[in-house]
């Protein structure tokens, strides 16, 4: 197997455990939703790592090129990303609403708050 | 001519409502389409059972492009019956919705919550329409965010961390989801079911497959909320408006369910295709959440909460359904998912009511209810014994073909949990119960009127299907049964 071999999906699996990692362990908001950018983005570069054909030329229809890379999962990805930026953007409005509620975007803040309240 | 539209129409009634919703930032009128776009979707899902169980699956080609390229859409038996579950309860919620959300959003935004129903209805139908596994995962998360706005609209401000929490969770979940989608598509070069359905076999046995297998379960496990999984759907109940509650609590997880059985037994062929002990893997956590969520279902002081947990505990029963890996098990399973569906649409509305007059659905205000409310409280008595499985209710009929199938496996064991874990029901059950038949009302609950019969007769609705389907359970097993065989004759 020559050098790039799997190095998309070792940066694929790194990229996922980080950002799963950030959704997981940080306690402010902002940056769950961070982590959950950078969780999307492994497996986009997952669907796109794995349309490529070795020595494929971009999708585009002409006679001289044979060997191209899978477009589907391209347009896939399309869809997807549009999905990620809606979901981060529904994640950040309400982010800004907890905080108008709060006054707070931390996890624990805002646990010590409802607890004080009940 | 109209009738090889019905598929696409399905989805594109309630979608295009959702933006004229969206634009029209007027009470009523909006009410009125989406009103009228679920009735619209009732009805087509209606007509589509009918000539599902006359003539055999349906196919529609999206734009013409023929499957296995194009998205296809696909009905058969159990998609047509989730397609009538889901837009029955959406359209009988939303007769009563209009009065409790008075109450319960701001009258600035109901036109956004009609918008985002809408949205809900569509992505929800959308799944259980689609026969591609990526279009599916398009719908799950157009379900999924109307989902988290419409939780957002609680008046608490718990109900936004509740939303957030789900936000992330769900996301998650259905990123976990692709990313298994991903692999098949790697190992197969296809995105249609009955494709995957007959392409896997030959590599079922490679890594990426069962890889794959985990990544899916796991993600629409979240959507389910299966037990180790749960824990954004007690806060999100709890704190979303009760229409929402009801509806989510009614259809959005059902729906789910669907999902899972789809891919596990049509595009896996099965759990003990691919070599994963998924099943056995179902079956300790159904039993776990049988009696965790019961249990603590039993210590809620919020009736709303006490009713998430006693639907946790509920999936529970539907997995268990999944894990038995029969044809009585999955008919269980579908059953259960129609019954529990009727159950919990007529207690949370019962919960809508209480809360429009009481203000509150804390178990200890509602003390003496039974004699303020006895219509309200009626229903959630008899939605209650349908939970705990008491004959001549639709709960009993659930719990029959569960232990039915248990004991086809010789299960001796589960069939007795069965019957134990529906003792706990009856604890909780009773704790609301005993508060409003058994304790004298306050001075101040004297003026407490019954609701709105706008109101009560939905509830009433809901409450009488689930003796209805109770006393005749023939169509719903007849139906349950044939879509069991469906899913099985796909590949198992």
């Amino acid at each position: 197997m020559s050098f790039p071999g799997l190095i998309n999906y070792w940066a694929v699996a790194a990229l996922m455990m980080i950002g799963f990692y950030a959704v997981i362990a940080h306690g402010n908001l902002v940056k769950k939703v961070i982590g959950l950018n950078i969780f999307q983005a492994a497996m986009f570069i997952f669907y796109i790592s794995m349309a490529k054909v070795r020595g494929g030329t971009a999708p585009i229809l002409d006679d001289d090129l044979s060997v191209f890379s899978n477009p589907l999962p391209h347009v896939l990805i399309l869809t997807a990303i549009v999905v990620g930026v809606a979901t981060t953007a529904l994640g950040l409005s309400l982010i800004v609403r907890i905080r108008d509620a709060y006054g707070s975007v931390e996890d624990e803040e805002i646990r010590a708050i409802e607890a004080a309240s009940d | 001519m109209i009738n090889s539209q019905l598929p696409i129409l399905q989805v594109m009634v309630p979608l295009l409502a959702a933006s004229l919703c969206a634009i029209l930032p007027f009470r009523r009128l909006t009410w009125l389409i989406a009103l009228a776009a679920s009735l619209a979707a009732l009805a087509i899902s209606l007509n589509l059972l009918v000539l599902v169980l006359n003539d055999g699956p349906i196919s529609y080609a999206l734009g013409d492009w023929a499957a296995p390229w194009g998205i296809e859409y696909r009905v058969d038996a159990l998609s047509a019956f989730v397609l009538v579950l889901v837009s029955a309860l959406g359209s009988i919620i939303m007769v009563f919705a209009p009065t409790s959300l008075a109450r319960e959003i701001d009258a600035d935004r109901v036109f956004l919550f009609h918008a985002m129903y809408l949205l809900n209805l569509a992505g929800l139908l959308g799944m259980a329409v689609t026969g591609d596994v990526f279009n599916l995962f398009v719908f799950l998360e157009i379900s999924s965010l109307s989902s988290y706005v419409m939780i957002g609209l609680g008046r608490d401000r718990r109900a936004l961390t509740a939303a957030f929490q789900y936000l992330i969770m769900g996301t998650v979940g259905a990123t976990f989801y692709v990313i298994g989608v991903g692999m098949m598509y790697m190992m197969t070069g296809t995105l249609n079911m009955a494709d995957l359905g007959t392409r896997l076999p030959e590599v079922a046995a490679t890594r990426t497959v069962i890889a794959a297998m985990a990544f899916i379960v796991v993600g629409l496990g979240l959507k389910l909320a299966i037990v180790p999984l749960h824990f954004w759907l007690p806060n999100a109940y709890a704190y979303a408006p009760t229409v929402v509650s009801a509806f989510l609590a009614a259809t959005a997880t059902k729906v789910a369910l669907y999902a899972l059985l789809r891919i596990v037994f049509t595009v896996f062929g099965g759990p003990a295709m691919i070599g994963l002990p998924v099943d056995q893997i179902l079956l300790v956590l159904a039993i776990v959440a049988m009696f965790g969520a019961s249990a603590v279902a039993i210590y809620q002081t919020d009736a709303k909460r006490l009713l998430a947990y006693s639907s946790l505990a509920q999936i529970g029963y539907m997995v268990l359904g999944i894990s038995f890996l029969s044809a009585t098990g999955l008919t269980a399973t579908i059953i259960h998912l129609f019954n529990h569906a009727l159950m919990k649409g007529a207690l949370f509305l019962a919960l809508g009511c209480i809360y429009l007059r009481l203000g509150s659905v804390q178990i200890e205000k509602m003390a003496g209810l039974g004699r303020r409310m006895p219509w309200t409280m009626g229903a959630f008595v008899v939605g209650g014994l349908s939970l705990i499985g008491i004959p001549l209710t639709v709960g009993f009929i659930s719990k029959w073909y569960l232990i039915q199938a248990a004991l086809e496996r010789g299960w001796w064991l589960v069939a007795a949990l069965i019957l134990l874990s529906s003792l706990l029901a009856v604890i909780y059950v009773w704790r609301v119960v005993e508060v409003a038949y058994f304790q004298a009302p306050s001075d101040d609950m004297l003026q407490l009127r019954e609701a709105p019969a706008v109101m009560v007769v939905p509830v009433w609705v809901l409450a009488g299907a689930n003796v209805y389907f109770g006393v005749n359970p023939q169509q719903t097993i007849r139906a349950a049964q044939s879509a069991a065989a469906a899913l099985l004759g796909g590949g198992g």
